[in-house]
C-alpha cells in the first residue's frame, strides 16, 4: 500500500486548517453561503435531506484495517454507527454535524485520509479494479499509476473549477472491472509489441442523464506520459466545455458537440507542447511507486490444502461461499475474498460499526491488514491463504457479511436514493429490500447465475442502472415515485447501455416484473448461457411481451 | 484608486480600467495614463498607444493568439473572472506563463476571493485585485494556505 510522504500529509493537515478556518468564517457570517458551498463541496460535505453528509475518499478503493477502524469511530462517535460504502469506492456519513466536520477531517488526516474533491466540479476520486494487483489475469498493476494520477490531481490548482466533476478509472487490463469506458477519462493497462508499458485511452464516456460509452482517443500511450496527456485532455475541457447549462458541461457533451476527432486534434496539439515536458514522469517515479505495491512477503503456499479441501467437501453452505465470494488470485495457494455488504434487510452498501472494526480484524489476520471497497460496493480481502478460508469464512458469517451473493441477483447495487438524497427522485432502498426478500432462496439464485441488477434513484445515475443487466431507474411521475426498467446494460470488455423496456411501474410491481423478466430468461437459456447474453441473443421482445401482455 | 495585491504585498494600482462597453474610448486614450484595455480595443488602438501604458485584459472565452506576438512587450495582461467557479481563467493563465512564456504583470480581477488566492498563484497569477468586498490584509494569509505546492508548479 502507499504510504504517505512528508509533503502528502502537509497538504492534508494544511487542507484541515484551511477548512476548520473557512467553516469558522462560515459560522459567524463572513462567508456567505454562495462563496461557501464549493469550497464545502470540494471537501466533500453536502447538506442532505435530513443532515449534512461527509462523504470520505478512498483512493482507488484501498483501506488498512487502521484506517477502516478509523471509520467505524467517526461512524460511532459521529454518526449513527453506521457508514455507507458507495459505487465510487467512497464512504459517506449521512448524519454528521456541519461544525463538527474540521475534527472529523483532522481524525482522518491523522490516518492518511481525506474528503478532498468526493464532490464539486473538480477531478473525483481515482477509481481502479478491487481485484488490482492481484488478479489472475491483469497485465500490470494499475495502482502505482492511480497514485501517481492521484498526487497530480490532488488540489491540482488549474483544474478545481472545471465545467463539471471529472472523473478518472484506470484498469490492469485484460478484464474491466473498473468499467473505464463510463468514466471521463478510462485508461487501460496494454503492452505494445516491443514490451513498453502504457495505455489505451477512453474519454467521453460517463452515465447519468445522457450515458455514453467512452470513445478511444488513443490506443496506445506511453506511461510516462499519462499526466502530459490527462493534463492536455483536461485543458482544452476547462476551456471549452459547457459552462451555461450544467445537463450539457460534462467532457461527454464536448466531445460529442467537436466530434472525437476534432476533440483530439485540440488535445494532440496541447499534447505537442507537454510532451516529454516537466511533469514527464520518470523511470525512477515509477521504480519509486512500485515498491509500494509489490507484495513479494507471501508466505509460500501449497495449491492444494487438505483443510480447505475438507471443509468444501464437508460444508455446502461454505462451498457455496466459495464458488461466489472466492476469486483466483494470481500467487499459488491464495485468494482473493469478497465480503458481502448485501445480505437481505440491510441497505446495500452500510457496514455498522461493528462490522467495520470486524473487517479491520480480518484483514488483519488474513490479509496483511488491507481491504478494498468495489464499485458494486463490498468489501474486499485481496491476500487471503487458501488454507484459511474456512476461519475467514466463519468470522465473516459471524458479522453477517458471508452471504454468498456477489454477482447474483440479491448483490445489487443501489444509491441512498430519497430516503437520504436531496436529488433522488424516489426512493431505492425499500425497493431493494423488497427484490432481495422476493429472491432470497439460495437455491434459486444459483440456478439463475450470473445476474447484475443496479438501482439509481434519479437520473444521476449513482446506482449505474444504464450498465446492469437488469436496471432501474426512480422518477418523479406526477409527484407519485415510479420505477423505470431497462435490460441489457453491461460493464466490462463488452461495454453496453441498457434499453428501456417499457412505460414505468409502482414501487410494489418491481419484484413482480423482475420474475417476469428471470422467466423469461429461464425459459429461453442455452446450456450455460447467463442472462446477459440471453438478453443480447433473442432481444427485448420476450421480456416486453412477457411483463406488459398485449399492452405494450 | 484600487488596491491591489501584487507580489504578496498591498499596493496601489496605477492602472485605469476601461470597459469592454466604454463609450467614450477616445477621450479615454487621450487623456492618457496607464490603460488596461478590453482585447478588442487593445487591438484596434494598440499601435497609437505608449507600449509600457498599455495593458490588455481577457475575458474566460477570449482566445490568446491575438496577444502572443508581442507578449514580450504587453506590461500587464488581466484575466476577468465573472464568478469565482468559471475555472477558464486559470488555463489562461497557464499557458500565457507555461506555454508562451509571458514574464509581465499577470493579474487576476473579478469575483476573485481569499480562498482562492493559493490556487491562481499557483496559475502563474501574480496580481490580484479582489472582489470588493474582501479584505487584502487578511487575504495575504491565503498564500500560506499551503506549505505544500502542487505537482505541476511553476
Amino acid at each position: 500500500m502507499y504510504l504517505y510522504n512528508a509533503t502528502d500529509q502537509r497538504l492534508v493537515d494544511d487542507r484541515v486548517v484551511q477548512f476548520r478556518d473557512q467553516m469558522a468564517r462560515f459560522l459567524d457570517g463572513r462567508l456567505s453561503e454562495d462563496d461557501f458551498r464549493p469550497l464545502r463541496l470540494q471537501n466533500g460535505l453536502y447538506v442532505q435531506r435530513h443532515a449534512p453528509m461527509l462523504r470520505v475518499a478512498i483512493p482507488y478503493g484501498t483501506l488498512a484495517s487502521h484506517q477502516l477502524r478509523m471509520l467505524a469511530d467517526i461512524a460511532r462517535r459521529y454518526d449513527r454507527g453506521y457508514g455507507h460504502f458507495t459505487t465510487r469506492s467512497n464512504i459517506q456519513f449521512n448524519w454528521v454535524r456541519m461544525q463538527d466536520t474540521p475534527d472529523i477531517l483532522a481524525e482522518l488526516a491523522a490516518v492518511q485520509m481525506h474528503a478532498i474533491q468526493t464532490s464539486g466540479n473538480c477531478i473525483r476520486n481515482i477509481t481502479t479494479d478491487q481485484y488490482a494487483g492481484v488478479a489472475a489475469d491483469e497485465l500490470f498493476d494499475p495502482r502505482p499509476y492511480c497514485e501517481i494520477v492521484r498526487q497530480w490531481s490532488t488540489l491540482a490548482p488549474e483544474f478545481l473549477f472545471l465545467p463539471r466533476k471529472f472523473k478518472i478509472a484506470i484498469s490492469g487490463g485484460a478484464e474491466d472491472r473498473a468499467a473505464v469506458r463510463f468514466h471521463d477519462i478510462g485508461a487501460s493497462a496494454r503492452l505494445a509489441e516491443d514490451g513498453r508499458i502504457g495505455f489505451e485511452i477512453f474519454v467521453g464516456g460517463g452515465l447519468g442523464r445522457t450515458p455514453m460509452v467512452g470513445q478511444t482517443i488513443k490506443d496506445f500511450l506511453p506511461r510516462e506520459e499519462l499526466l502530459n496527456y490527462f493534463e492536455a485532455i483536461l485543458r482544452v475541457y476547462n476551456r471549452y466545455g459547457r459552462r451555461d447549462n450544467k445537463y450539457k458541461a460534462r467532457i461527454k457533451i464536448l466531445v460529442k458537440d467537436l466530434s472525437l476527432e476534432g476533440f483530439a486534434k485540440e488535445v494532440e496539439d496541447e499534447w505537442a507542447w507537454s510532451r516529454g515536458g516537466p511533469a514527464t514522469i520518470s523511470a525512477q517515479t515509477f521504480r519509486d511507486m512500485d515498491v509500494f505495491f509489490a507484495r513479494a512477503d507471501y508466505a509460500p503456499a501449497d495449491a492444494d490444502d487438505p483443510g480447505y479441501r475438507q471443509a468444501l467437501a464437508g460444508s455446502r453452505a461454505f462451498a457455496r461461499w466459495v464458488e461466489r465470494n472466492v476469486t483466483p488470485h494470481r500467487a499459488i495457494g491464495y485468494a482473493i475474498v469478497t465480503l458481502s455488504l448485501k445480505k437481505t434487510g440491510a441497505p446495500p452498501g452500510d457496514a455498522t460499526a461493528e462490522q467495520m472494526d470486524g473487517v479491520a480484524d480480518l484483514a488483519e489476520r488474513f490479509s496483511a491488514g488491507e481491504i478494498r471497497v468495489s464499485h458494486e460496493q463490498n468489501l474486499v480481502l485481496p491476500h487471503v491463504a487458501r488454507k484459511d478460508l474456512p476461519a475467514l469464512w466463519e468470522g465473516a458469517r459471524a458479522l453477517g457479511l458471508a452471504t454468498p451473493n456477489i454477482g447474483l441477483l440479491t448483490d445489487l447495487v443501489c444509491c441512498p436514493g430519497g430516503d437520504f438524497c436531496s436529488l433522488a427522485n424516489a426512493r431505492s432502498i425499500p425497493v431493494a429490500a423488497a427484490i432481495q426478500q422476493r429472491f432470497d432462496d439460495l437455491d434459486y439464485q444459483f440456478d439463475l447465475g450470473p445476474l447484475e441488477l443496479n438501482m439509481s434513484g434519479c437520473v444521476n445515475a449513482c446506482g449505474h442502472h444504464h450498465i446492469g443487466h437488469i436496471g432501474i431507474l426512480g422518477v418523479d411521475k406526477n409527484n407519485e415515485e415510479c420505477y423505470q426498467v431497462t435490460i441489457g446494460g453491461r460493464e466490462g470488455t463488452r461495454a453496453a447501455l441498457g434499453k428501456v423496456i417499457g412505460p414505468s411501474f409502482a414501487a410494489g410491481q418491481i419484484p413482480d416484473v423482475i420474475e417476469r423478466l428471470v422467466e423469461v430468461y429461464l425459459a429461453a437459456r442455452h446450456e450455460g448461457e447467463i442472462f446477459i447474453d440471453a438478453v443480447e441473443r433473442i432481444g427485448l421482445a420476450p421480456f416486453k411481451a412477457r411483463v406488459y401482455g398485449g399492452a405494450a | 484608486m484600487n488596491t491591489l495585491i501584487r507580489n504578496g504585498q498591498i499596493v496601489e494600482d496605477g492602472w485605469q480600467w476601461i470597459d469592454a462597453d466604454e463609450a467614450h474610448i477616445n477621450a479615454r486614450l487621450e487623456a492618457g495614463g496607464r490603460l488596461l484595455l478590453p482585447l478588442a480595443a487593445w487591438l484596434t488602438h494598440r499601435a497609437r498607444l505608449d507600449t509600457g501604458c498599455a495593458g490588455v485584459w481577457l475575458g474566460p472565452d477570449d482566445e490568446l493568439d491575438a496577444v502572443l506576438p508581442w507578449l514580450a512587450d504587453i506590461p500587464l495582461i488581466a484575466i476577468r473572472f465573472p464568478v469565482f467557479t468559471d475555472g477558464r481563467g486559470y488555463s489562461l493563465a497557464r499557458l500565457l506563463r507555461n506555454r508562451h512564456g509571458y514574464r509581465g504583470e499577470l493579474r487576476a480581477v473579478g469575483d476573485v476571493l481569499r480562498d482562492q488566492l493559493y490556487f491562481l498563484w499557483h496559475c502563474g497569477f501574480d496580481a490580484f485585485l479582489l472582489r470588493a468586498d474582501q479584505l487584502p490584509h487578511e487575504a495575504l494569509a491565503a498564500f500560506r494556505d499551503y506549505s505544500w505546492e502542487p505537482v505541476t508548479a511553476r
